[in-house]
């Protein structure tokens, strides 16, 4: 009984652990605000580099939207909260349902398409919702939103990444999720087997669209200031080198790309110039050394904490029964 | 065809892509039980006439009957619920995933774990080879195990009828022997089959009837035996 879930103990503790180093390192003063600043925008980049992932890596349709989707939910949830004045979860909820509306009304057209006319449409969205939200003037306009409430802290943005981590792994792990990787490999013999294919790529799209609204949600009330210029298409890019050197296909590889580059670039700070340069660079050595990125399509799952688990249970064990 | 109940029928069966017009007017039947298979140069329509049934393509006139049902509108991840498997050409296995994954694949639309098992044990019992490379990459297999493996995927869909289309293409005649004896294997354990060739020779050896198409028309047909033997079929054919 115990042995069972003992994986799945060791795994919380392990979050647990990780949560308290952070929190005691920010509420410690350990932290400076700037790496406090980076450790939130880490969470951030996770959630969207994972849900890119499930649209681009794990169904196979290459969006290149995602700022656009997280655009929408970052000032769908500053209206809930700065215009409105609702709480916060109310933000939250809204910003990720305008942004999976958004995914359905793309989504349902554009998937169609294939390949370069997939991105190119989605590229085209993506532009579209910056520069409609820049001449919208309940929405600031150009010079965008200020004055959200800051209500984002570190508490907020763990249990956020941990949820929308949870819930891509446990949709790919469904028969869903084979589903979403049958399309990826060859549509037209999933259809074969009788998987709804354009069910399955919307409802992907959707998920993705939905995750990367909450990203936004969680931005705007973090930073309490955006602007449509910042969704534009270098942010997609950023989260697809991500992507691509965590692996396509790999949801580890998502988080672990996340916070590489978003620590490279905290380092990379002091030099801006210099920072996209680098960052190209990147792309293209992991594109050359290791195409299918830093961990191909592995996974850490609750089985390599079983390893690790069943080798610590027995020894726990043993130390019992002596 | 006195006796057999038929378990297909395609009644004047149109499709068009775009301006092509690829079948202009189908009409065949497949009994229950039995091997029927369709012949014809590059661009008759043969896999268009698969694809039609199965829903890939959409016909522009005509009515496509399955055991009874008017499938016509049926659109194609529903057509495997109804018993009708499509062994595609070019065998389009999923290639990152593996042997086993691949064969639950073709399970997708089953929920009776019980005999999805059966099914799987009797899949890889027919076929050893796939046993043996149970967790490889269905990628990194040979033409002719991927063959297998596309066979298998669609026999764990557990048809009553099973459309290939080219099971031999690009195989060595030694494994176009086997894969020609698997299907009748698997006709003789009571699967229906429609087949589409370019290997005219062995698919009217194996068949109980044939078609011969001709630019999306259907020219010929009658038992596969007969067909054989008529002149303009071995000269246009069978290569004399």
């Amino acid at each position: 009984m115990l042995k069972k879930y003992f994986p799945s103990i060791l795994a919380c503790l392990a979050l647990a652990v990780l949560f308290t180093i952070v929190q005691v390192g920010i509420s410690g003063g350990l932290l400076s605000g700037y790496w406090i600043t980076n450790i939130y925008l880490m969470g951030i980049n996770i959630i969207l580099a994972s849900s890119l992932n499930l649209i681009n890596g794990f169904t196979g349709e290459f969006s290149l939207g995602h700022a656009g989707f997280m655009a929408v939910g970052a000032f769908t949830g500053a209206i809930v909260t700065a215009n409105l004045g609702l709480p916060f979860p109310l933000a939250i909820i809204a910003g990720m349902l305008a942004a999976a509306i958004a995914g359905v009304i793309v989504g349902l057209p554009t998937l169609r398409l294939r390949g370069d006319y997939l991105a190119i449409a989605t590229l085209g969205f993506g532009e579209i919702v910056r520069v409609v939200l820049m001449n919208i003037d309940y929405v600031g306009g150009a010079s965008g939103m200020m004055g959200i409430p800051e209500v984002v802290n570190w508490p907020i943005i763990f249990i956020s990444v941990v949820l929308s981590l949870l819930l891509i792994r446990n949709f790919i792990g469904s028969s869903h999720g084979r589903a979403c990787l049958a399309v990826r490999e060859n549509d037209l013999a999933a259809q074969m087997m009788g998987v709804n294919i354009t069910y399955y790529k919307v409802l992907a799209f959707v998920i993705g669209a939905a995750l990367a609204g909450l990203a936004g949600v969680l931005y705007a009330h973090y930073y309490s200031i955006i602007q449509p210029k910042e969704f534009s298409f270098m942010l997609t890019f950023d989260v697809l080198v991500m992507v691509m050197v965590g692996g396509l296909g790999s949801l580890t590889g998502s988080v672990v790309g996340a916070v590489l580059l978003t620590t490279a670039s905290a380092f990379l700070q002091a030099i801006p110039e210099l920072r996209m340069v680098l960052y190209a660079l990147l792309l293209i050595v992991s594109a050359v050394f290791r195409p299918q990125g830093l961990l191909g399509e592995k996974e850490i799952t609750l089985r390599t904490f079983e390893r690790w688990g069943g080798v610590l249970y027995a020894a726990l064990n043993r130390k019992q029964t002596e | 065809m006195g006796g057999i109940e038929q378990i297909l029928t395609l009644d004047d069966v149109h499709v068009h892509y775009g301006a092509i017009w690829a079948l202009k007017g189908i009409n065949l039947t497949v009994g229950e039980g039995e091997i029927v298979s369709l012949i014809g140069a590059n661009g008759a329509g043969k896999s268009t006439t698969l694809q039609a049934i199965s829903g890939v393509v959409k016909s522009s006139a005509g009515k496509t009957t399955f055991r009874g049902e008017d499938i016509t509108k049926v659109p194609a991840h529903n057509i495997v619920k109804k018993g009708i498997a499509q062994v595609p050409e070019g065998r389009r296995v999923f290639a990152n995933l593996s042997v086993l994954e691949n064969l639950e694949m073709g399970a997708y639309i089953r929920r009776d774990n019980k005999g999805i098992k059966q099914d799987m044990e009797m899949v890889l019992e027919r076929f050893p080879r796939l046993k043996e490379r149970i967790s490889q990459v269905a990628g990194t297999l040979s033409g002719g195990e991927q063959q297998m493996l596309a066979i298998g995927r669609a026999l764990m869909t557990r048809p009553k009828l099973m459309l290939l289309d080219e099971p031999s293409m690009g195989l060595a005649p030694l494994l176009v022997k086997e894969i020609f004896s698997i299907i009748q294997e698997i006709n003789q354990e009571g699967t229906t089959i429609l087949l589409v060739e370019q290997n005219a020779r062995m698919a009217l050896q194996i068949s109980d009837r044939a078609y011969v198409l001709e630019t999306g028309r259907i020219v010929l047909d009658g038992p596969a035996k007969e067909l054989a033997r008529q002149e303009d079929v071995k000269k246009a054919y069978l290569g004399g």
